[in-house]
């Protein structure tokens, strides 16, 4: 009986392994390439330095610390970082702050204020470059963190608030009852009450507002295009590719380098990463 | 509950970012449409009538429309199939994280990776791309997957949105699919129904919200698709699609009107699936 039924599910754990396999293979082949000197690289695939175990001790960190200190892609690392975190937090803070108000201020007009945040959603990055470029030129935050930072914070806020507003919302109205009754301000009750109940939510947002920042190329090649000095990874590694792009020993390194961050919020935070994705994917 | 006016306080900061960054540089946009490559003379619709007559751009909509067909045709029913295959199998958790892993990287990483895949050497030439090792491992030609038009280069760099997509699919439906109760497939099968039909007449119409919902957002991302086109092939050989034609308008020709226009259309054609998502939003909610 066992094995009938190991008999019958054979093609399903077949098909399951080769499409892993299939998916994993592109990336692997970039993980082992980084690490091969360039005569290497270029005279057999990479499949054969993982077959042939003569091979191992050829392979060699003079990729990465060619792109980290040659390439730029140090300095970019380190701008990639100087983007995504201010930007994440302000984002995060704007948008809680407003979201609680939405949730729990009466005013006139609170609902039509937040179906028109809601709509916001809906528009596409394109429709704001050229404007907001014209703009940062005018009053020279063109290739500035702090254009930038702005610039992804008020990208990322409709989905931010309608996040935010969906939770708090759901929170139970005894809570800010009884806190009112203790003397508390809505301020108090905002940062002792709402912010502690809502670090699931938060993390979430957060790790997705992070994720979407740092992999993000149009909107750093819009308004930091031509400002090499502040260009992050994304954007060096398009540079590197137009200008390296047959020196596959560099370009796999610099590529791994962009995926490192990435890689471990993905791995260490999965839970929060998968639902910060969901709840994204309808970012316009 | 009564806390005051200091509303407008918490209100501030959000509003002046969204006005400043969202609905001030979109109106303008809309405005800019009708006038020329610099914003000086008013043109009417001539952007419009362009930008659906130009070669370019009637290529870049005949790109987002093998897109939208390949590319979501693939992404949702791959993810459906995994999501129902990996419900049988205990290491479904591994299988998931490595389907899922390319959503955490940049699409410029992925365009490093696989233009890698797809490297291209002369005959003579040891390969080093894996793909065209393959194909001369079995004795063909080495082909030039970027280059090949219309078909060959399309469908490689569509293929690269599936590698990236398939994942999210995949655990949007699988979500969805451990939420079907257990017992109405146990009852078809005792039935007789074979498993064909208990996906058929069981699973799928369970599933049809939410697959719905996977669709349009598939849909939406292959509408602005640009980074993938941009990296791997800058739009080159017959591979532009319409968010790239934008850039291209916008830094290439510094034609403000036209990539203007451009823009508009994209927001036109995205608006009625965003809608539509952002409607059905709760079935995602519903799943977490």
């Amino acid at each position: 009986m066992k094995r009938k039924l190991l008999l019958k599910r054979l093609p399903v754990h077949l098909i399951v392994i080769a499409l892993a396999v299939v998916w994993l293979a592109p990336s692997l082949g970039l993980l082992v390439s980084s690490f091969r000197p360039r005569q290497d690289l270029l005279s057999s695939g990479w499949w054969t330095a993982v077959i042939t175990p003569s091979q191992w001790s050829r392979f060699t960190t003079a990729n990465y610390r060619d792109v980290l200190t040659q390439q730029g892609m140090g300095r970019a690392f380190l701008n990639s970082f100087l983007i995504t975190v201010p930007t994440t937090l302000i984002t995060l803070t704007i948008a809680a702050l407003a979201a609680y108000a939405l949730a729990w201020m009466n005013f006139r007009g609170r609902q039509l204020l937040l179906m028109t945040v809601i709509g916001l959603i809906v528009i596409p990055l394109q429709m704001t470059l050229i404007p907001v470029l014209r703009m940062f030129n005018a009053f020279r935050l063109s290739g500035t963190f702090p254009g930038i930072w702005l610039a992804h914070a008020g990208y990322g806020l409709p989905l931010m608030i309608y996040l935010l507003r969906n939770f708090f919302g759901a929170l139970p109205r005894e809570l800010f009852e009884s806190a009112f009754i203790d003397g508390a301000t809505p301020f108090r009750a905002f940062v002792r009450l709402v912010l502690p109940l809502s670090v699931p939510v938060l993390a979430s947002a957060a790790i997705f507002q992070f994720l979407w920042v740092w992999n993000d190329l149009l909107v750093a090649l819009v308004y930091l295009g031509g400002f090499e000095e502040v260009a992050p990874l994304t954007l060096r590694l398009s540079l590197l590719v137009g200008s390296r792009g047959q020196d596959w020993h560099l370009l796999t390194a610099a590529a791994f380098v962009s995926m490192i961050v990435p890689m471990i919020v993905f791995l260490s935070l999965q839970r929060y990463f998968v639902r910060g994705i969901l709840a994204g994917a309808i970012k316009g | 509950m009564n806390m005051g006016r200091a509303h407008w306080l918490y209100l501030a900061p959000a509003l002046l970012l969204l006005g400043v960054f969202l609905v001030y540089p979109s109106a303008e946009t809309i405005r800019l449409s009708f006038f020329g490559p610099r914003s000086e003379t008013f043109v009417g619709v001539q952007n419009y009538v362009r930008a659906f007559t130009s070669r370019p751009m009637l290529i870049a909509f005949r790109n987002n429309l093998l897109w939208l067909g390949v590319f979501t045709l693939f992404t949702v029913g791959m993810g459906l199939v995994l999501a129902v295959l990996l419900d049988r199998v205990r290491y479904e958790a591994v299988i998931k994280s490595v389907i899922f892993l390319p959503m955490a990287i940049s699409y410029v990483a992925a365009g490093v990776i696989w233009r890698f895949v797809y490297a291209f050497r002369p005959a003579v030439a040891p390969q080093i791309g894996l793909l065209n090792a393959i194909v001369v491992g079995l004795g063909g030609q080495p082909v030039g997957w970027l280059i090949e038009r219309p078909w060959v280069n399309n469908i490689a760099l569509i293929v690269v949105g599936v590698w990236v997509w398939t994942g999210f699919c995949m655990v949007i439906i699988s979500a969805a699919y451990k939420g079907i109760p257990r017992e109405m497939q146990e009852a078809a099968r005792i039935d007789g129904a074979n498993e064909w039909q208990v996906f058929r007449h069981v699973t799928i119409p369970f599933l049809k919200s939410t697959l719905a919902v996977v669709t349009t957002t598939m849909i939406v991302f292959v509408l602005k698709v640009f980074d993938i086109v941009y990296m791997m092939t800058n739009g080159a050989y017959d591979t532009d699609v319409i968010a790239n034609r934008m850039y291209n308008e916008m830094f290439q020709f510094s034609n403000y009107g036209m990539a203007s226009a451009i823009a508009v259309i994209l927001f036109l054609a995205i608006i009625p699936f965003l809608v539509i998502n952002v409607r059905r939003f709760r079935v995602q909610e519903a799943v977490r």
